[in-house]
C-alpha cells in the first residue's frame, strides 16, 4: 500500500513534533531523579536537615518537569498505532514487546514510588523514603532502557525473521533484541545525556542564586554534587558517544557519512572539526562537500572503526556501489529487492489457488533476495540518502557542545573546591547560559539519531513510507496543528512556573 | 504452550488490564465531582490532593493497556488506532491535558489560572471516560475497516472512528462508563477522605450516579445478549453471523456466566453499603464487581470462537484473538514477562496501605508545602 508524499510529511512532521517536545523533559527528569537521591542519600547519612531542604527544593523542580514528560510522552507510544499502524502490523511482533515491559516494568515503579517520594514525607520511614526516591531514578532510567532498546532494533534490526504467510517480521530471538549492541550503545549514551544535562541545569540554576547573591550555601552544595556529578557522566557520555558511532559506522555506514558530510570515501578518512557544506554539491558530482572545513585526518577512520587506517564509504560509494570495497550500489539492492517483493506477492497468489509447486519456487526466489526487500519500495537511489545538511550540524552541534560541557563541570569543580566560585562572575554567567546549549544538545542528538536513520522506520527494512497509517493527510495535518498549539501552551505555563519557583528559592520549602 | 493457549492467557490478560484501568478511572469520576463534593477552595484542595496520590498510576494503567495490546495483539493496534484515528486521538488529547493539571493548578505564576486546570481535569474526567467507552463499545458494535491479504488495513469512512458516535449503543456504553467512574469516585473519596462536610455529600452523589448507571447498564447488558454476534470457524478463519451469540457464549461457559453474576451483586452490595452506612470499605466491594464485571464482559468478546473487533464494510476482515495476535515466539516470552504482574501489584498495594493508613484532612494539605 503506497501513501503520498504529503501524507508521510505530515506523519514525520507529527511524530518528530511530539518526540522533539518530549524529549524536552525526559533527560532532565533521567538525571535529576539521580540528584534528588542522591542528596537525599548525604542528608539520611549525614542527618543535616540543610541536605533535606536541598533534595526538597530540586524534588519540586523535578514533579513540574515529570508532569509535563508525562503528558507529551503518552501520545508516543500510541503514535504507532495511530500513525505508523502498517509499522504496527509489519513490526509490531518484535516491536510491541519492549514497549510493553517498559510499561510492566518501569511505569509502574516510577508512578507508585513518586507518590511517595512527594506525598511520604511523614508516612513512610526516613529509610523507606531514601528507597521510594531511588526507585523512582531507577524507574525513569529502566523506562529509558526498553524504549532505546526498541528504538536500537529500529537502527540495527536483529533477532527476527520474515514470515511470508503473516506478512510481517516475527520474533526469533529475544536475547539478540535485548542485547542489541547498539540499543546497549544507545542506551547508555543516551541516559548519560541525561545526566549531564540535569548537572548543567542544577549548576546553572545554582549559579543563578550565586549571582544574586541569595541561598549562597544552599547554591555551594547544589553545585558541588553537579558539577561532580556532571563530570563523571560528562566523560562517560564522550567514551559512549564513540561506542555509538562505532556502531552507526558497521551498521549504518550511510548515517555515519551524512554526519560528516562524506561524499567520496577514503582510508584515514578525518573528523571535519569546524565546516560550512556547499548547499550546491550533489551526489556523484566533482564540488569539494564544504565551502570551508577544519579537519582532524584520520579521526573518522578511527572513530567509526578504531583503526586509523580504515576505509570510510562516502555517500558516492554507497549510492553508486563500490567494486574494491565490495559495496553494492543502491540501484542493485532496489533491483533485488524488487524481485523480493514481486516473488512475495506471486507466492502469495501461487497459495491462495493452491499451487504449491510454483509457491515454493516463489518462495525460493523471495529468500534470495529478501534481505533487500526493502530498498524494493524505494523510487530513485538517492532517496537512499537522508539529509545531509541537517545530519552534519546536527552531530557537530551535539559532538562541539558535549566537549564543552565537560570543560564547563572540569573548571566549577576546580573552582567550587578551592572556594572560589561565588567570585568568578564569568563562570557563573557560563553555567547560567550554558542550560539552554543543554537542551539544544539534546534536541541534536536526537536528530542525528533519527533524521540520520531516513529513509528508514527499520534499517535496510522497511521504510517510512511503507510503514505510515492510511489516513487522509488532512487528518494528520489537523492532529499536527493541535499539538503543536497544545504541547506550546503547556510549554510556556511550564517555563513560566519553573521561574517562579527557582525565584522563589529554596527558603520558602 | 500452545498457540491457541496462549492468545486465550493474552485475551485474559488484556481484559484484566482493561478492568483495572475501568476501575481506575474512580480518579477521574472524582475530578468530575470537584465542585459538586467540594463547596470551599480547601475542600476542593482536599479533593485534588486525594486524587493526587492516585492519578498516575490510572494514567500508566492506560499506557499499559495499550502496550499489552501492542504486544499481543498488534493487528488490534494498527486496525483501530490507525483506523478511527480520530476518537483515539481525542482520547489521548484528554489525557495529555490531565498529566500537568494537578501539578500547575496551584503553582504560582501558572500562566492560565487555577479554575483553567480544573476544566481540564473536568474534560479528562467526562470527555475523555465517555471516549473511551465509545471505542470499547465498538469492540461490541464494530468499526469500518478493511484488511488486506497482508495484513494492512484501512478505514473506509472520513469520519475515521467519529462515525462511531451515532451509534446508541456506543454512546450508552461511553454513557455508562463516565456515571460508573463519578459512583466510584464518590466512594473512593468516602474511603479516603475524613471531612464531614464532604463525606456528607457523597450518598446523595452516589444515589443518583448509581440510578443512572444501572439504566445505562442494563441497557448495555440487554443489548449485548440479544445483539447478533460474528462467530469464526477455528479451522478456516471464516467468519459468521450468528444470533444471540453473547448469550450463546455465556451459556457455554456458565463459569463466566456465574462470575458476572458475582461481579454485579459485589458492585450492587458496595453501592448499597456506601448509601445506608456511608461505609468506608464500599469502595473495596464496588471496585471488585466492576473489575470482576469489566474482566467477563472482556472474556466473552475474546473467547469461544467470538469475532472481539467485527468489521461493518468487510465482515472477513473481522478480527479474532487467532488472526490478530502476536507469534508464538513472541507470546511465549511476554507470558514470562507477565510473571512479574504478581510483583508489580504486590508493591503497588504495599506502598497503598502504607500511603492510605490514615483519612486525609484539610489540615493534612494545608500542613504539606508539595500539595497540588
Amino acid at each position: 500500500m503506497e501513501h503520498t508524499d504529503m501524507l508521510i510529511d505530515w506523519s514525520r512532521a507529527q511524530f518528530a513534533l511530539t518526540a522533539l517536545y518530549h524529549w524536552l523533559f525526559v533527560p532532565l527528569t533521567l538525571g535529576l531523579t539521580f540528584i534528588v537521591a542522591i542528596m537525599e542519600t548525604i542528608y539520611v547519612k549525614t542527618g543535616d536537615e540543610k541536605w533535606k531542604t536541598t533534595t526538597k527544593y530540586w524534588m519540586g523542580l523535578l514533579a513540574i518537569n515529570f508532569a509535563i514528560g508525562l503528558a507529551t510522552g503518552i501520545i508516543m507510544e500510541f503514535e504507532f498505532g495511530t500513525n505508523w499502524s502498517n509499522y504496527s502490523w509489519i513490526v509490531g511482533d518484535i516491536f510491541g514487546a519492549p514497549l510493553a515491559i517498559e510499561g510492566l516494568m518501569a511505569f509502574f515503579m516510577e508512578s507508585t514510588f513518586f507518590a511517595v517520594m512527594f506525598f511520604g514525607w511523614d508516612k513512610v520511614s526516613k529509610k523507606m523514603h531514601l528507597i521510594s526516591t531511588w526507585l523512582v531514578a531507577i524507574g525513569s532510567n529502566l523506562s529509558a532502557l526498553w524504549i532505546l532498546v526498541a528504538n536500537g532494533w529500529m537502527q540495527h534490526p536483529v533477532g527476527m525473521h520474515f514470515n511470508p504467510d503473516t506478512a510481517r517480521n516475527e520474533m526469533q530471538n529475544f536475547w539478540e533484541v535485548f542485547l542489541n549492541p547498539n540499543a546497549v550503545s544507545k542506551f547508555l549514551h543516551t541516559v548519560s545525556s541525561g545526566y549531564v544535562m540535569a548537572s548543567l541545569f542544577v549548576l546553572g540554576v545554582s549559579a543563578w542564586y550565586l549571582l544574586k547573591k541569595r541561598d549562597i550555601q544552599f547554591a555551594r552544595r547544589s553545585i558541588i554534587v553537579a558539577s561532580s556529578f556532571g563530570l563523571i557522566t560528562s566523560m562517560y557520555l564522550i567514551t559512549t558517544g564513540d561506542e555509538s558511532a562505532h556502531q552507526v559506522a558497521l551498521n549504518q555506514p550511510m548515517k555515519l557519512a551524512a554526519m560528516e558530510g562524506l561524499y567520496d570515501g577514503e582510508k584515514r578518512a578525518g573528523i571535519v572539526a569546524f565546516g560550512v557544506l556547499d548547499t550546491a554539491k550533489q551526489i556523484g558530482d566533482d564540488l569539494d562537500p564544504f565551502v570551508v572545513s577544519v579537519e582532524i585526518p584520520g579521526a573518522l577512520s578511527f572513530l567509526g572503526y578504531h583503526d586509523l587506517n580504515a576505509f570510510v564509504p562516502g555517500i558516492d560509494d554507497l549510492v553508486k556501489g563500490n567494486e574494491k570495497h565490495g559495496i553494492m550500489s543502491i540501484a542493485q539492492k532496489m533491483q533485488k529487492g524488487k524481485i523480493a517483493v514481486n516473488a512475495l506477492g506471486a507466492y502469495k497468489n501461487y497459495k491462495k489457488s493452491g499451487d504449491i509447486i510454483n509457491a515454493s519456487k516463489a518462495l525460493k526466489t523471495f529468500e534470495a533476495n529478501e534481505k533487500y526487500m526493502g530498498y524494493g519500495y524505494l523510487q530513485k537511489p538517492q532517496d537512499a540518502v537522508p539529509n545531509v545538511a541537517l545530519s552534519f550540524y546536527s552531530f557537530h552541534t551535539m559532538v562541539g557542545l558535549g566537549t564543552w560541557f565537560l570543560v564547563l563541570f572540569l573548571i566549577s569543580l576546580y573552582f567550587s573546591m578551592i572556594n572560589e566560585m561565588h567570585n568568578k562572575k564569568w563562570l557563573l554567567y557560563l553555567a547560567l547560559f550554558t542550560i539552554p546549549l543543554g537542551y539544544v544538545a539534546q534536541e541534536a542528538g536526537w536528530i542525528v539519531a533519527e533524521a540520520g536513520r531516513q529513509p528508514w522506520a527499520i534499517q535496510d527494512l522497511l521504510p517510512v513510507g511503507m510503514a505510515a497509517s492510511n489516513v487522509a493527510s488532512t487528518s494528520v495535518m489537523i492532529t499536527f496543528w493541535l499539538f503543536a498549539v497544545l504541547f506550546t501552551g503547556l510549554l510556556i505555563a511550564e517555563v513560566k512556573i519553573m521561574l517562579k519557583q527557582i525565584k522563589i528559592g529554596p527558603e520558602e520549602h | 504452550m500452545d498457540l491457541l493457549t496462549l492468545q486465550q492467557y493474552w485475551w485474559f490478560l488484556v481484559s484484566v488490564i482493561g478492568a483495572l484501568f475501568v476501575f481506575m478511572t474512580f480518579v477521574q469520576g472524582g475530578q468530575t465531582l470537584l465542585y459538586t463534593l467540594g463547596k470551599t477552595e480547601d475542600e476542593r484542595d482536599l479533593l485534588i490532593n486525594s486524587l493526587g496520590r492516585k492519578w498516575e498510576l490510572t494514567f500508566t494503567m492506560l499506557v499499559m493497556f495499550g502496550g499489552a495490546l501492542f504486544a499481543a495483539f498488534p493487528l488490534f493496534y494498527a486496525v483501530s488506532f490507525g483506523g478511527a484515528y480520530y476518537v483515539w486521538m481525542a482520547i489521548l488529547f484528554c489525557f495529555i491535558i490531565q498529566a500537568v493539571a494537578y501539578e500547575y493548578r496551584k503553582k504560582p505564576d501558572n500562566l492560565y489560572g487555577e479554575k483553567f486546570y480544573e476544566k481540564l481535569l473536568y474534560i479528562n474526567g467526562s470527555l475523555g471516560i465517555f471516549l473511551i467507552g465509545v471505542a470499547l463499545g465498538t469492540l461490541f458494535s464494530g468499526g469500518n475497516f478493511i484488511v488486506n491479504d497482508s495484513h494492512l488495513s484501512h478505514w473506509t469512512l472520513q469520519s475515521y472512528g467519529l462515525e462511531a458516535l451515532l451509534n446508541p449503543f456506543n454512546v450508552a456504553f461511553g454513557l455508562m462508563l463516565v456515571f460508573l467512574s463519578r459512583l466510584q469516585g464518590a466512594l473512593y473519596f468516602l474511603n479516603n477522605i475524613a471531612e464531614q462536610s464532604i463525606v456528607a455529600r457523597i450518598k446523595k452523589v452516589v444515589t443518583v450516579n448509581f440510578a443512572m448507571f444501572l439504566v445505562l447498564f442494563l441497557f448495555v447488558l440487554g443489548a449485548v445478549l440479544f445483539m447478533d454476534g460474528l462467530v469464526y470457524d477455528p479451522a478456516t478463519g471464516v467468519v459468521s453471523v450468528k444470533s444471540m451469540k453473547f448469550l450463546h457464549s455465556f451459556l457455554d461457559m456458565p463459569f463466566l456466566l456465574l462470575l458476572l453474576l458475582v461481579g454485579v451483586v459485589s458492585l450492587l452490595w458496595g453501592v448499597f453499603i456506601g448509601i445506608k452506612k456511608t461505609a468506608q470499605k464500599a469502595i473495596w466491594f464496588s471496585g471488585f464487581g466492576t473489575i470482576v464485571t469489566v474482566t467477563i464482559l472482556m472474556l466473552i468478546l475474546g473467547w469461544d470462537n467470538s469475532v472481539y473487533y467485527p468489521s461493518l464494510v468487510d465482515i472477513q476482515s473481522s478480527l479474532t484473538i487467532q488472526n490478530s495476535s502476536g507469534s508464538h515466539y513472541t507470546l511465549t516470552v511476554m507470558s514470562v514477562v507477565s510473571l512479574l504482574v504478581p510483583v508489580v501489584a504486590t508493591y503497588i498495594f504495599f506502598v497503598w496501605r502504607s500511603m492510605d493508613k490514615t483519612q486525609m484532612t484539610i489540615d493534612e494539605v494545608k500542613s504539606d508545602p508539595h500539595h497540588y
